[in-house]
């Protein structure tokens, strides 16, 4: 039951805020529904841990197959903190942000939290499509309505990217629905079908296109660094945060275990796919002027070597991914905080034009050394955790042993690359000489450095002590290689 | 049966309305009352409760099916007058006149969509045919209104001669006009004559739904007519057009698809190219939405294509979300001065109501999910899918993602884009609540298809 509220709440609380007219009003109103989401979801995990409350499951277009089912399983629950997490910080991060009819801004942030909740959370194939679709739209508004001055061309590209690859995945979810023996749409339906190894080749390419563009997997991230450079900040941070990792999602729960013989028989495919996108956007990353675009290529090269982790098909690696899906979130959310604040403050976002603030500002500087050495995989940060167990999974790959060392050694060498942009970037903002630009500087608000200083405690705390996360995702990594060996076999 | 009686007698007595009523208002009154009462009887017969019985002689069938078209229609035609009738009055004097055409058009709807011999197809879609022609040219002093009527006919007639000659074509083959009667031939040796009635058939249906590559008349005849009428011909006459061309494949060649399938699927497939990429150089909103009629034509041959429950349930539930989105477009576009995406400037700010329901119907047009429209696509591809062509389905879907550039254009105008001048336009309340009731409709549908499609069975 407790999962059906993760959606509803988001949902409601969202369409209501499009009335309330007061500024200060609305603010409060959409942090207190982000408030109540984590609230349930921190309660989903501790005092209300029955299987009624995580799952739910209602009659819903019987007639098609489908049903309203949903389910918080390790894997869901990993995102669903995430999201309910980033949520308030993101509000509270944004809150002297100025927009125009703040109302129907933050309602549209509502309306996508909703989406991503049912997304993270659904266990029926044409739920997610709706969910998938109904997290989309709203992030589209929110880019052509209040971004930069390019967003109504960027955002429709995006929008074009993600539609497209989305309505042919549809096709792909149809073709698996007519495959099932009682016709339906329910994820245990699909994980028991035994499909025939030619099929299965070309299958997957419907469904992995359309989480390839989301996340995005190179050739397919041409619309991301213009997106996120034309977004407003707080969409960003959904965008970067949260939303990029609805394509991972979609890949563990929607592709491997359905199709593990062309998971398998793709991984060389795709894992250097992702190893070229990864080593092509750190060179880019360390060209850039703009802190936005930066942070744009510094998160498709994360984002691709959780991809080569996901496709190394090992426990281990898996367990990595997780990790990283959620400090990559939190770590790339706390790069947008201060990408905002120097905006905010200052009107630009060219690092040529910055420089010298750690004496103006140091408490966001020190914040900010904190989060971006998490983003490096610094150890005692939690990014090393994550990186170290992906690093790990992508060793023990399953494939011809060259290959794995190139992947490996070529993940190993976008490490250094993203140390050398992100204290490059470190470097250019917060020393050398002041100029008159950042002469007159202060420093973050009380409410900002709480927020960061909140980010930073998840950071370090899940550095020395991973446990946790550790937990939350084993049991699902455990029935997730349960279910691709039983698959394997019957394949072989 | 009794909805038949109902639309032919309501013309009738629109058109002897105009010697007695003088009034405009009473007129439309008038009207709306005719109808609502072809609406109730029809819902009273799909409830079993029939006024009187007729014996057609086997001529005409209704079934749940056509029936629930009938209702379909006869609703879509509700809507069609609460959001377009009162622009009727500026196009000519003969107002009631018009009422009387659009019922008798309606009466070759229902004809069209319940016929059980080909003699009756080729009454239905004369019925229907004639008083749009002259619907097309009501505007008598613009030159593109009688231009788009005199190419409306030449065309149509023309296509109707193939209707007629491979009718009898069909019957020189088969010895009788009566659909659903087994072939008295062996399916494996199909007489030369048969094929080529079908071909004819198969021609001529496909120029009255405007598909590939018989298309050609559409764009000009629909940009050329008052917007009012095209907006009823765009959705309501097309829709009978697709019900009638199902019915007649399914009834008479349905057991001879091998030899027309592949020919279908090439016809759905240009018209989905054809009509997807034309509309995207549009630059007037009429000329745009004539070519998307012509690719949402393309996603309803898939249902000829299928022919099974899916087609069926699909075609039922797209006619109904494509008619509401298309005629509420279409009911605004009537009131804009402006024709081109410009014009649309900066509506949103203006009209925060309007804009918000016309996102609605854009959506549902292109096919996003929590909208009939996506549901209707989707039955589309479940039945193309079942029906053995996953690349044919693969196709549609890429061209409804292409169809994603031009709706949204719209949507980008009415939002995003500062207005010029002001878009002062006078908006009844009425108008805006039957907007926003369609809009309603059409998200309900998207979440409950089974309000409309369990009226098939139960």
């Amino acid at each position: 039951m407790i999962v059906l509220l993760l959606f509803l709440v988001p949902l409601i609380g969202g369409l209501l805020s499009f009335f309330i007219k007061n500024d200060k009003a609305v603010r409060g109103w959409s942090l207190l529904v982000s408030l109540i989401v984590l609230f349930l979801l921190i309660a989903s995990n501790t005092f209300l841990k029955s299987t009624a409350h995580l799952n739910f499951s209602a009659p819903w277009m019987g007639s098609l197959g489908s049903s309203f089912s949903l389910k918080l399983d390790g894997l869901s629950q990993v995102l669903t903190l995430l999201t309910s997490i980033s949520y308030p910080v993101i509000l509270v991060a944004t809150w002297k942000t100025e927009y125009r009819k703040p109302n129907n801004f933050l309602a549209l942030m509502l309306l996508t939290q909703a989406g991503l909740m049912g997304v993270f959370t659904a266990t029926d194939a044409l739920l997610f499509y709706f969910f998938w679709e109904l997290a989309l739209i709203p992030v589209y508004f929110l880019c052509s309505g209040w971004g930069h001055e390019r967003r109504i061309a960027v955002t429709f590209k995006f929008f074009i990217y993600t539609f497209t690859a989305s309505v042919v995945m549809l096709v792909g979810i149809l073709y698996l629905y007519f495959l099932t023996p009682d016709h339906s749409f329910s994820m245990q339906s699909f994980y028991a079908l035994k499909i025939p190894a030619n099929t299965q080749s070309w299958l997957f390419w419907l469904l992995f296109i359309a989480f390839a563009v989301k996340m995005p997997v190179f050739p397919f991230h041409t619309w991301q660094p213009d997106t996120y450079e034309q977004s407003p900040t707080a969409a960003t941070m959904v965008l970067s945060g949260i939303m990029v990792k609805m394509g991972l999602f979609g890949l563990i729960r929607w592709v491997w275990p359905i199709f593990p013989g062309a998971f398998h028989a793709w991984g060389d495919v795709t894992m250097s796919m992702a190893l070229i996108g990864v080593i092509y956007a750190s060179l880019i990353a360390i060209q850039q002027d703009d802190l936005k675009r930066l942070i744009a290529y510094s998160s498709i090269a994360h984002m691709g070597i959780m991809v080569m982790a996901t496709f190394s098909e090992s426990a281990i690696g898996m367990q990595g991914v997780l990790m990283q899906m959620f400090n990559h979130g939190i770590n790339i959310i706390g790069l947008w905080i201060v990408v905002e604040l120097i905006e905010r403050q200052f009107g630009t976002r060219k690092l040529s034009q910055l420089g010298g603030l750690a004496q103006k500002a140091p408490a966001l500087a020190t914040l900010l050394v904190i989060v971006a050495l998490g983003n490096v995989a610094l150890p005692l940060t939690n990014g090393f955790i994550g990186e170290f167990l992906m690093f790990n999974g992508i060793w023990s790959t399953n494939t011809a042993n060259t290959h794995r060392i190139i992947f490996t050694v070529g993940a190993l060498i976008s490490i250094i690359l993203s140390a050398v942009y992100t204290l490059n970037m470190i470097k250019k903002i917060f020393f050398g000489n002041t100029n008159s630009l950042t002469e007159t500087a202060h420093d973050a608000y009380l409410h900002e450095r709480i927020i960061l200083g909140v980010l930073v405690i998840i950071i370090l705390v899940l550095g020395v002590y991973p446990q946790p996360l550790l937990d939350l995702g084993n049991s699902f990594v455990d029935v997730l290689m349960n279910n691709v060996n039983v698959a394997n076999l019957i394949v072989k | 049966m009794n909805a038949l009686l109902f639309s032919a007698l309501s013309g009738v007595i629109m058109m002897f309305s105009g010697l007695i009523l003088k009034n405009n208002s009473t007129v439309r009154m008038l009207a709306h009352i005719l109808l609502l009462a072809v609406i109730i009887v029809n819902m009273l017969e799909l409830k079993g409760i029939s006024l009187f019985n007729i014996d057609t002689k086997e001529l005409l069938i209704f079934d749940r099916f056509s029936l629930l078209f009938t209702l379909v229609a006869a609703i879509c035609t509700l809507a069609f007058f609460l959001v377009s009738s009162k622009d009727m009055v500026r196009i000519g004097s003969n107002y009631p006149d018009y009422f009387a055409l659009l019922f008798f058009v309606l009466s070759g709807v229902i004809i069209s969509a319940s016929f059980k011999s080909l003699l009756m197809l080729f009454l239905g879609i004369e019925i229907l045919s004639i008083p749009l022609y002259i619907l097309t040219g009501s505007d008598k002093r613009n030159l593109k209104s009688n231009e788009a009527s005199l190419k409306y006919f030449l065309m149509g007639s023309f296509s109707t001669g193939l209707m007629l000659m491979g009718i009898a074509l069909v019957y020189g083959a088969t010895g009788t006009f009566k659909t659903g009667v087994p072939f008295p031939f062996e399916l494996n040796k199909v007489p030369v004559l048969l094929i080529a009635g079908m071909m004819l058939l198969l021609f001529s249906m496909s120029f009255k739904v405007s598909a590939a590559p018989f298309h050609f008349w559409t764009p000009d005849v629909y940009d050329g007519a008052p917007t009012v009428f095209t907006s009823f011909m765009a959705t309501i006459v097309k829709a009978a057009g697709f019900i009638a061309f199902m019915r007649l494949f399914n009834d008479v060649f349905g057991a001879i698809q091998p030899q027309w399938k592949l020919l279908v699927a090439i016809i759905a497939a240009a018209t989905l190219f054809i009509g997807n990429l034309t509309a995207v150089f549009q630059q007037s909103v009429k000329r745009m939405l004539a070519y998307s009629s012509i690719s949402q034509a393309g996603f309803m041959v898939l249902a000829v294509y299928a022919l099974n429950d899916d087609a069926r349930e699909g075609l039922i539930l797209y006619t109904a979300a494509y008619s509401i989105a298309t005629i509420g477009i279409f009911g605004l576009l009537t009131k804009m001065k402006d024709y081109t995406f410009e014009g649309f400037n900066g509506f949103a700010k203006q009209q925060p109501v309007l804009a918000a329901t016309m996102v609605t119907f854009l959506l549902s047009l292109a096919g996003i999910p929590l909208t009939a429209g996506f549901l209707s696509k989707f039955y589309m591809l479940r039945a193309t899918i079942n029906g053995g062509s996953i690349w044919l389905a693969v196709f549609a879907v890429l061209m409804a993602a292409v169809s994603v550039y031009y709706y949204f254009r719209l949507i980008q105008a009415m939002y995003f884009k500062d207005g010029t001048g002001n878009i002062s336009i006078q908006l009844s309340p009425s108008f805006k609540y039957t907007m926003v009731v369609l809009a309603a409709v059409t998200i309900v549908l998207g979440i409950f298809p089974n309000l409309l499609i369990n009226w098939l069975y139960f």
